[in-house]
């Protein structure tokens, strides 16, 4: 139902179609656009369903796969790769054991890179959901994860 | 009448939040009321103070004295030594940072005075509160166009302080406007392009959260000169802070009758609304932006039609930088002539910089066009991290140039910059010292090319692909001499063929890397 309640908040005019599928997916459970995410959005905006998947696709803040409560996006730009990035992202799998694009087997964390954050004078940076950390360390890694578990 | 002797501004930007300011500025208020001086000293949210990476930072007047790396836990120290007892707390003062934080071009001795003039109420006002931004001088420049200069008149004084776009090349934002009044068309749009992706760069996002009035007086401006009543920022999914700030100051502004009908008592009508992107590199570029904000993939488009002749909706559309916007309102209020008082004769005005990487003070500044990136590092920057000698710079982010100490006296601006200038819009210098690995470093600007490579034509998609396969074998010293050729050929060939800049702009970072830091790849090639 919290679909149409986000619907409600938008003409149905395609130039809000990225509104509303960041406003779906960020109210999904799982994070993530799913088909009926998608159905409800081409049905609002009377475009087919590959018209709206075909959006889905091309922007790397939207994701078709499940993703766990805490999306970790860690940076890989430039700045934050000449100031150690590379090691983190090494660290960063070892302790949560997934691949990049994966998420943890308790639900809790899915493993991303991204493109400058522009917080570069803190490099290197992650968010992790809507939370910026910067001046990473594997020490700060830690208490960022264990902060997140103890939250669950 | 309540007097306030103290006055602390706390910088509240995206990297200061994460540090905790938000926690430090209540704790603040809770240890001043404890004291009974909250009459007397006031606390105010202000945009970025220029420092990054030191934590939370904050300034208190009327001394003038910079703090840094500030936790809640040495506010009871700080209040009760300085607002208290008046002694600056030494150990958490930020020494090397009013060297930045000039406002003024006055001479005041030790300091390197620094000319602002799209920063001028960064770290200064609210950016929240819009009484503040008027208190500034804020909205007089387009009181004054609306009231004594005719469209016209607003694009011949843009014409005359050669202006030039701040978000790439460096077109001349006059003669852009001109274009524009000279499109017939019923409908007109102004686009803000606030989609800043190039790695390293975040000068627009500090100007968002610093002072989001400016940006929307520039608009203002734009739309009354080029007759247009409509006004569209588009602004990076990522930039959390940026949108809610300007949200608010477009709120503000309808609420002031600065937006809408009717606008200071005069017939013009604008009014702006926000369009969030999500996650394309390639949505910088304008006709991409363009398709992005009508609900499409952001492919870019074929160029001729130039947006300013069919853009949003097949309308006429001025697309401009937000660094570019934020200077239009102190070019109407002051005039040409002033403007042209900085920088350079044929690159007049102020560039905003991020420094990064390896310096001492990583932060955001702003220098006159012409200013030497010797200059730039070294005093700004405040020189190289641990001691470490200085081995080169990638200006520009990704799609920027990789230069090494020969071109450290050269002066910045769109004129001398020559094959490197489009480097300079972004205005992000990475600094790189003697230990850092050349073949590494373009290999991840590589991968970034090869992932936001939008995949629409082939030159750029295969040959992104091709760039990575051919320097991920030089890092791991797998490579031949003639692989750093091809390399050079294939970025040719994308500079040529490309259907966009972002394929085109490959050859920038590949040939800049090759010629400066030869011997790096030819060491690592057999």
């Amino acid at each position: 139902m919290y679909r149409e309640e986000i619907l409600k908040r938008y003409e149905p005019s395609l130039d809000n179609i990225l509104y509303i599928l960041h406003d779906l997916q960020d109210n999904n459970p799982q994070h993530y656009i799913s088909k009926e995410d998608i159905e409800v959005c081409a049905n609002f905006l009377k475009v087919p369903y590959s018209y709206v998947h075909g959006v889905v696709t091309f922007y790397s803040m939207f994701s078709l796969e499940p993703r766990g409560r805490y999306i970790i996006r860690l940076c890989e730009s430039p700045p934050c790769h000449l100031m150690g990035s590379e090691s983190l992202l090494e660290y960063l799998k070892k302790k949560l054991n997934v691949d990049i694009g994966e998420t943890t087997k308790d639900g809790l964390f899915t493993l991303e890179l991204t493109s400058c954050l522009g917080i570069c004078g803190v490099a290197p940076a992650m968010m992790i959901n809507n939370e910026m950390v910067g001046n990473l360390t594997p020490e700060k890694i830690d208490a960022v994860i264990e902060e997140r578990r103890n939250m669950s | 009448m309540n007097i306030v002797r103290n006055h602390i501004l706390i910088s509240i930007d995206a990297g200061t939040i994460m540090a905790g300011a938000k926690a430090v500025e209540d704790a603040l208020i809770k240890e001043l009321t404890k004291y009974g001086l909250d009459k007397e000293v006031s606390v105010l949210e202000t945009g970025s103070l220029g420092i990054t990476g030191r934590g939370v930072v904050l300034v208190v007047y009327p001394e003038g004295i910079y703090y840094a790396n500030v936790t809640v836990r040495d506010v009871p120290e700080l209040v009760e030594e300085h607002l208290l007892k008046g002694r600056p707390l030494k150990r958490l003062i930020l020494t090397e940072a009013p060297k930045r934080t000039i406002v003024t071009k006055e001479k005041t001795g030790l300091l390197k005075e620094q000319p602002r003039i799209v920063l001028r109420n960064c770290g200064f006002i609210n950016p929240e509160n819009i009484d503040e931004y008027i208190a500034a001088g804020g909205y007089e420049a387009i009181a004054k166009a609306l009231h004594g200069m005719t469209p016209e008149d607003v694009v011949n004084e843009v014409k005359a302080s050669g202006l030039m776009g701040r978000g790439g090349a460096g077109f001349p934002t006059g003669l852009k406007w001109e274009f524009a009044i000279k499109t017939p068309g019923e409908e007109k749009f102004v686009i803000c392009n606030a989609d800043e992706g190039e790695p390293g760069t975040f000068k627009d996002r500090l100007i968002l959260e610093g002072d989001p009035h400016k940006l929307i007086e520039g608009m203002l401006l734009a739309g009354y000169a080029i007759g247009a009543q409509t006004g569209f920022v588009y602004i990076r999914g990522e930039y959390g802070l940026s949108i809610e700030r300007i949200e608010k100051a477009i709120a503000d502004a309808r609420t002031y009758g600065l937006l809408g009908k009717n606008i200071l008592d005069s017939n013009f009508r604008f009014d702006i609304f926000v369009k969030k992107g999500a996650g394309a590199y390639i949505c910088g570029e304008e006709t991409a932006l363009i398709e992005s904000l009508e609900g499409k993939r952001g492919h870019p488009r074929n160029k001729p039609p130039f947006p300013i002749n069919a853009g949003l909706w097949g309308k006429p559309t001025l697309v401009n930088n937000v660094e570019t916007l934020a200077n239009i309102p102190e070019i109407i209020k002051n005039g040409a002539e002033w403007y042209r008082g900085y920088g350079t004769d044929k690159c007049p005005g102020t560039k905003v910089y991020t420094i990064l990487g390896h310096v001492q003070t990583p932060g955001l500044i702003e220098a006159e066009m012409g200013t030497t990136l010797k200059e730039i590092i070294f005093e700004y920057g405040g020189g190289i991290k641990d001691g470490k000698a200085f081995k080169g710079a990638l200006i520009g982010g990704a799609a920027g140039a990789f230069i090494s100490s020969e071109m450290l006296d050269v002066k910045m601006d769109f004129v001398n910059l020559r094959e490197y200038a489009a480097a300079l819009g972004s205005g992000a210098i990475l600094v790189m010292n003697e230990d850092t690995d050349m073949v590494d470093m373009l290999k991840n600007v590589l991968h970034f090319f090869k992932h936001e490579s939008c995949g629409h034509c082939v030159p750029c998609r295969l040959g992104t692909a091709k760039l990575v396969e051919i320097i991920d074998n030089i890092a791991v010293s797998k490579g031949k001499k003639e692989d750093l050729d091809s390399l050079l050929e294939i970025t040719q060939a994308m500079k040529s063929a490309s259907f966009c800049p972002l394929g085109q702009s490959v050859s920038l970072p590949v040939s800049s890397a090759l010629k400066y830091f030869r011997d790096e790849f030819m060491a690592r090639v057999s």
